[in-house]
C-alpha cells in the first residue's frame, strides 16, 4: 500500500525545550496507527507535525507525496482531517451546523446526506436543533468527531484516501462511545484512510490499531504491531508502571497495576 | 428521547424554533428599515405629515408650486434625507464592526466602542483636527473631510492590532486579557483626547467634544457619500469572510484544519474592523453598544452563522441607529439629545444581560 503520510527526522524545538526528538513515522493507505506514550512524551506535538498546524524544526512530511508546507489551507482540508482535544464553541451554533462545517463551501443541500449519516454513525441524530453549548463534553466531542468524518468523506470524494487523526478523541465519552468512535474510525480505515489516533486506553489502541507507536520523552520508543510492543517490559520502561499482559482471543489485554510493583525486583 | 438527565433543564433550548425565521430575515429587517426611514421622514423640528411626503419628495408632478411643499422639500433632501442616509450608514457599520471583531475574538462580549477601538479612531479624527487647525498644518486643512476618515482609520487600526497582540497567545484569545487590555487602551486614548482638549483653542475644542458625545446633528451629503463605499466594500468582505469566522468558532487551531487561511482571515477581519469603526466614528463621534446589542439580538433569532449575521447586523444596525437618532432629535425638541447617550441608555443594560448569562455558563 502506498504511503499516505511519510514523516521523516522530526525534531521540534519550543524555546530550550526539545518537545521532539528525531522522530520518523510512515502511515500507509488502510492502516490505522496509535500513538501512545505517557503525558508530555510528544504526543500532540506529532499529531499537530502530521496535520500542517505546527512546522518541524528540522524534518520533513510528506502528505500523499507532496511537502505539506506545499498545500493551502484549504487543500490540505481535502487531503486531511483532524479532530482536536478540546473545542470551546461559545456562540449557539446547533450541532447540525456545526457537522456542515466540515462540508466546507458546500451547502446544506449538496452536503446533507453526509451530514445525516455522520450524525447517526455517532449517534446525535435527535440532537441535531441542539446548541452545541448545551450539550456534555462528550456530545460535543461526538459532534465534532461527526464534523470531522464530513470533512474527510467530502475530500476522499475528490481526492481518493485521505488521513484522519484523532487527538484522544475519546477522553470525554463513556465505554460504549470510546467503542463505537474508534470502530467508526476502524471502518474508514478499512476503506482506504490512513488513520492516526492518540489514544490513552492501551486496551482500546491494542485492539484496534494495526501498529503502535510509542512516544517516550519526545523520541520514537517504539513502533510495531501489538504483540511486539505490548510486552511488560515495554510497559514498565514507558509508563514506570508493572503491568500484567495477558491474552483474550489471540489479542492481548494489559492490567496494570501499581507503580511500587514496578519498583520491585523481578 | 435519549437520556439527557444532566442537560434536562437546557434540553428546551431548542435552535429549530429560531431559525424558521433565517428565510425571511433580510427582506423583513429591509422592510423594517424602511418603515423606520419613513417615520423618520416625518418627524423633527419641522413637521411634515405623511399626506405631504410624496409632494415632498418630489413624486407628485406640479412639485415646487406652493410654498410649504418648497419649504418640506428643502428640510428633506438638504438637512433630513442625507442625516437619515448616514445614520444608516453608521449604523450599520457600527453593528457589522461589532459581529465582525466578536466573530474575530470568539466572544460575544467584543464591541470596538467597548475596547478602546471606537476611542483610538476618536483620538486620531481630534489629532487631526488640531493638526490641520494648528500653523503647521493648515495647508492641509482644505482635506480636512477627507483626512479625518484616514486619521480615524488609522487609529482603529492601531488599536484593534495592539489589541488582538496583546490578547492572544499561541492562537487562543484570553477574554479576561482582551477586556482588561481593552479598559487599558481606552484609557491611553482617552488621556490622548484629554492631552489634546488641553491645547485645543475654543474652535478645535468644540469640533473635539463632538466626538466625545457621538451626534449624527453635523451630518451632510458629502459625509454620506465617504461613508457609503466603505459600506458597500464592508458588504463584500462580510461575504468573503463569513465561512471562515463560523469555523473560527472552533480556535485557530481547527479552523486551519477545516480549511481556513487563518492568518489572512484575521488580517482582513482586523482591516474591516477598523475601517468600518473609524470612518464611521469619524462620522458620528463614538456610539457604544450598537455592535454589542444588535448581533447579540440578530444571533438569538437567526442564529450565530456570520453568512446571514453579518448582512442582517448591517440592516438591524440602521434601523436601531434611525430609530435612535429620531428619538435623539424629538425627545427633548428643539435641543438635540447625544444618540450616543441613548445607545448606552438601552445597549449596557443588554451588556450586563450577556455577561450574567455568561457567568453562568461559566464561560468567561
Amino acid at each position: 500500500m502506498s504511503a499516505v503520510i511519510e514523516a521523516s527526522g522530526l525534531i521540534k524545538r519550543a524555546g530550550r525545550a526539545t518537545l521532539l526528538d528525531g522522530v520518523s513515522v510512515t502511515v500507509a493507505a488502510g492502516e490505522m496507527v496509535a500513538i501512545i506514550g505517557p503525558n508530555g512524551a510528544g504526543k500532540s506535538t506529532l499529531l499537530r507535525l502530521l496535520s500542517g498546524d505546527l512546522r518541524p524544526s528540522e524534518g520533513k512530511v510528506r502528505l500523499k507525496q507532496r511537502g505539506i508546507g506545499s498545500y493551502t489551507p484549504r487543500e490540505l482540508a481535502a487531503r486531511r482531517a483532524m479532530l482536536s482535544q478540546h473545542i470551546n464553541v461559545t456562540f449557539p451554533f446547533t450541532v447540525e451546523e456545526i457537522v456542515l462545517m466540515g462540508a466546507g463551501e458546500r451547502s446544506a443541500r449538496e452536503a446533507g446526506r453526509l451530514v445525516e449519516a455522520a450524525l447517526d454513525e455517532v449517534g446525535l441524530s435527535h440532537f441535531r436543533e441542539r446548541q452545541l453549548p448545551t450539550l456534555s463534553g462528550g456530545e460535543q466531542q461526538r459532534a465534532h468527531f461527526a464534523r470531522v468524518l464530513v470533512q474527510l468523506a467530502c475530500g476522499e470524494a475528490e481526492h481518493g484516501p485521505g488521513l484522519l487523526l484523532l487527538d484522544e478523541p475519546t477522553s470525554s465519552l463513556d465505554l460504549r462511545h470510546q467503542i463505537d468512535l474508534v470502530e467508526a474510525a476502524r471502518r474508514r480505515a478499512s476503506s482506504g484512510t490512513a488513520v492516526i489516533a492518540i489514544l490513552h486506553d492501551l486496551n482500546l489502541a491494542i485492539r484496534f490499531a494495526d501498529r503502535l507507536v510509542v512516544l517516550n520523552g519526545g523520541r520514537l520508543a517504539a513502533d510495531g504491531p501489538r504483540a511486539e510492543v505490548v510486552t511488560r517490559e515495554t510497559i514498565r520502561d514507558i509508563f514506570e508502571i508493572d503491568a500484567v499482559v495477558h491474552q483474550a482471543d489471540g489479542v492481548p489485554y494489559v492490567l496494570p497495576q501499581s507503580m511500587r510493583a514496578a519498583m520491585l525486583p523481578r | 428521547m435519549s437520556v439527557a438527565a444532566g442537560t434536562e433543564p437546557r434540553s428546551l433550548r431548542r435552535a429549530g424554533a429560531g431559525r424558521r425565521f433565517v428565510p425571511v430575515a433580510i427582506p423583513a429587517l429591509l422592510a423594517i428599515l424602511v418603515g423606520t426611514a419613513v417615520v423618520a421622514l416625518t418627524v423633527g423640528a419641522a413637521g411634515i405629515p405623511l399626506s405631504r411626503l410624496p409632494a415632498a419628495l418630489g413624486f407628485a408632478g406640479h412639485a415646487a408650486a406652493d410654498p410649504m411643499t418648497a419649504r418640506d422639500q428643502l428640510v428633506l433632501w438638504s438637512i433630513r434625507i442625507p442625516r437619515i442616509a448616514a445614520t444608516a450608514m453608521v449604523g450599520g457599520l457600527l453593528a457589522a464592526a461589532g459581529a465582525i471583531m466578536q466573530g474575530l475574538f470568539r466572544n460575544p462580549l467584543a464591541d470596538p466602542a467597548l475596547v478602546g477601538v471606537s476611542s483610538g479612531g476618536a483620538l486620531a479624527a481630534a489629532g487631526a483636527i488640531v493638526f490641520t487647525d494648528s500653523r503647521f498644518g493648515e495647508t492641509l486643512r482644505f482635506l480636512q473631510t477627507e483626512l479625518l476618515p484616514l486619521a480615524a482609520f488609522a487609529g482603529s487600526l492601531a488599536t484593534t492590532a495592539i489589541l488582538y497582540g496583546i490578547s492572544s497567545r499561541a492562537g487562543r484569545t484570553s477574554i479576561a486579557i482582551f477586556l482588561l487590555a481593552g479598559v487599558a487602551i481606552t484609557a491611553i486614548t482617552n488621556a490622548g483626547i484629554g492631552l489634546l482638549v488641553f491645547i485645543a483653542d475654543d474652535r478645535q475644542l468644540r469640533d473635539i467634544t463632538f466626538w466625545m458625545l457621538g451626534s449624527m446633528s453635523g451630518a451632510t451629503w458629502t459625509k454620506a457619500a465617504v461613508l457609503a463605499p466603505v459600506l458597500l466594500i464592508g458588504l463584500a468582505a462580510c461575504a468573503f469572510i463569513a465561512r471562515g469566522l463560523d469555523l473560527l468558532v472552533l480556535g485557530e487551531a481547527d479552523a486551519f484544519h477545516g480549511g481556513v487561511d487563518v492568518e489572512r482571515l484575521k488580517k482582513i477581519s482586523i482591516v474591516m474592523v477598523s475601517a468600518m469603526t473609524g470612518v464611521a466614528v469619524s462620522i458620528s463621534g463614538v456610539i457604544g453598544f450598537v455592535g454589542i446589542v444588535v448581533p447579540h439580538l440578530l444571533r438569538l433569532v437567526i442564529g450565530p452563522a456570520h453568512r446571514l449575521l453579518l448582512p442582517a447586523s448591517m440592516l438591524l444596525g440602521a434601523i436601531l441607529m434611525v430609530g435612535a437618532d429620531t428619538l435623539a432629535r424629538t425627545i427633548v425638541a428643539p435641543a438635540e439629545m447625544p444618540i450616543g447617550i441613548l445607545t448606552a441608555a438601552v445597549g449596557a443594560p443588554v451588556f450586563l444581560g450577556i455577561l450574567l448569562r455568561q457567568r453562568g455558563l461559566a464561560a468567561l
